[in-house]
């Protein structure tokens, strides 16, 4: 992860840094997109603070992604795209959750259409949400077993 | 049959199993209604029947090869979806289409932008009752199928953008066709209009019908001309332009009424925008110029030169084993699809294949927002209430 001054200088992350300086893991920025990796037990604070903010009022979730490194640990990660409707900016929050134990707080009481994208991640890639008022499989049966998208999951199915 | 204790005492509610075979659910959806006679208590969606596992299949393909599964998402616009994962994969290449390309997927995407409302209005005209209108909507959708044909030679699974710009040369005198488009359409809309706008069954079973306010519909992601319907003015071409959108002028229609009745006005509108914009990109398209990015190793170099150029066979040959390796890094590029922000996530560990494919598919999202539209509401306002969010279940499930 690498951190240049002029990232310092954003205003999103100086206010995030403001916010809680021991959440921010890093920060980074690719083809102009600004990515803050988070510690999970940050998650949730973070994005009550992120919607409620006046000058960050990022009111919009586009959408959370799930992503498995494996076998590289922390294992899995979580992208949360948020767009500020007001501000027209957005921002990636990224959580990262090792394979054993892969657990964070849902964002459904913050945005309500996490629901859905925190069902889905649940159902393909294992990784559970606390406070989720409805986590169950999604687009698999209820009685399958694995979770497809890991990538110790062959293409072809499980054998 | 389910005995609910309510505070008068037992009450009797009676569960309907609405789907996955119905016609009105526009695919395989399956809705779970709890009823107290005609009134709806709880709606509790079901999905899953079109999961055919997308986003895994197109880890174990090339950049090049996952475009065709991109096509089999929504099968109503297989050009945005085109257009939405070619463009990630551009700016993880960080590469610049040409300008005439870049007009040439402008206009095809507002004909499919049509194209797919045709779908809609004709369908959810067909699901309150009005039957003419649905073989108008197709008769005019035929001639929009004719054109992407003649372009791509594909009636619906186009592949026609690739990485890089087209796939080929659009065939002589395919403008001459889009022209009629434009010309013959106005008429098309207006006739629309006048079998629906002011037809009082139609005003009688969508306005005041599926009310989303502002708010809710922002808290449940709702995007597209079903946000737009409710007096937000979040379109991805003009918040983010993406392939020259900035240079268009166009309108984005918005009504703040947040029913039924107000996204069937937004998507009429869209189309009369949509043509605005095809209008403009026909002056704007020159008559000559490359569709293809000049990228060796990227883009495959012309048959020509593959015959005769022992260099351009060698990329030739490499892109078609191995695919091209973008550097590694994350990227999440919006545009509008006819159903609202589609967004393709694609994560590269600079190897040929991506690593994560994501697509966050409108459909999937705005159809969240279906329980908040139908509970307390009558049965037959729960078919007004699909019809309107304008889902393809190919995209809900991937």
């Amino acid at each position: 992860m690498t951190e240049t001054p002029d990232l310092e200088q954003n205003p999103i992350i100086a206010k995030i840094r403001g916010w809680r300086p021991e959440a921010v893991a890093g920060v980074s920025s690719f083809r102009g997109e600004l990515t803050v990796v988070i510690y999970r037990e940050h998650l949730r604070p973070l994005a009550e603070f992120m919607i409620s903010d006046p000058d960050l009022a990022f009111t919009f979730l586009s959408d959370v992604t799930g992503v498995d490194r494996f076998p590289i640990e922390p294992r899995f990660e979580l992208n949360y795209h948020l767009l500020s409707l007001s501000k027209r900016q957005t921002v990636r929050l990224r959580v990262r959750l090792p394979g054993e134990d892969p657990v964070t707080e849902s964002v459904v009481s913050v945005w309500p259409t996490a629901n859905w994208h925190e069902r889905e991640i649940f159902d393909l890639l294992g990784i559970r949400f606390e406070g989720h008022p409805n986590l169950r499989r999604m687009l698999l049966p209820d009685d399958w077993e694995g979770y497809p998208l890991r990538k110790d999951y062959p293409v072809e199915g499980p054998r | 049959m389910t005995t609910v204790q309510t505070a008068t005492g037992p009450e009797q509610t009676m569960v309907l199993n609405m789907g996955p075979q119905h016609p009105s659910t526009h695919g395989v959806l399956r809705v779970l209604l709890e009823l107290d006679g005609e009134n709806i208590i709880k709606a509790d969606v079901d999905i899953g029947y079109l999961h055919t596992g997308i986003e895994k299949t197109a880890e174990a393909l090339t950049y090049s090869q996952a475009i065709t599964i991109t096509d089999r998402m929504d099968y109503l616009a297989p050009l945005s979806n085109n257009l939405a994962y070619c463009l990630a994969v551009e700016k993880l290449l960080d590469l610049e289409v040409p300008k005439r390309a870049q007009y040439i997927r402008v206009l095809l995407t507002e004909l499919t932008r049509i194209g797919s409302h045709l779908v809609w209005l004709g369908t959810h005209a067909i699901d309150l009752g009005a039957m003419s209108v649905f073989l108008y909507c197709f008769r005019e959708r035929e001639e929009l199928l004719k054109i992407f044909e003649l372009v791509s030679g594909q009636r619906m699974m186009t592949s026609y953008f690739r990485i890089g710009g087209l796939a080929l040369e659009p065939p002589v005198g395919w403008t001459d066709r889009v022209q009629k488009i434009v010309q013959t359409f106005p008429s098309r809309f207006d006739e629309y209009e006048e079998l629906l706008t002011k037809n009082r069954i139609w005003i009688g079973r969508t306005q005041g019908v599926g009310v989303l306010s502002a708010q809710d519909a922002i808290a449940m992601g709702v995007s597209g001309p079903s946000l737009r319907g409710s007096g937000v003015d979040y379109d991805v071409r003009k918040y983010f332009p993406y392939s020259s959108y900035d240079e268009f002028d166009f309108q984005v229609p918005m009504r703040s009424e947040g029913d039924c009745y107000a996204r069937y006005l937004c998507r009429v509108a869209e189309m009369r925008e949509s043509l605005k914009i095809v209008r403009q990109a026909l002056e704007k398209i020159p008559p000559e110029g490359p569709v293809k990015a000049d990228a060796p190793g990227i883009v495959p170099p012309q048959r020509e030169k593959m015959k005769t150029e022992m260099e351009a066979l060698i990329y030739h040959f490499k892109i078609f084993t191995e695919g091209f390796a973008p550097p590694p890094g994350e990227v999440y590029q919006r545009i509008e699809s006819p159903r609202g922000e589609l967004a393709c996530f694609l994560a590269s560990d600079g190897s040929p294949k991506p690593y994560r494919m994501r697509m966050r598919t409108p459909s999937f999202v705005n159809l969240q927002a279906l329980q908040k539209m139908v509970e307390g509401h009558l049965v037959a306002d729960a078919i007004a209430s699909i019809g309107t969010l304008d889902i393809v279940l190919g995209e809900i499930d991937r």
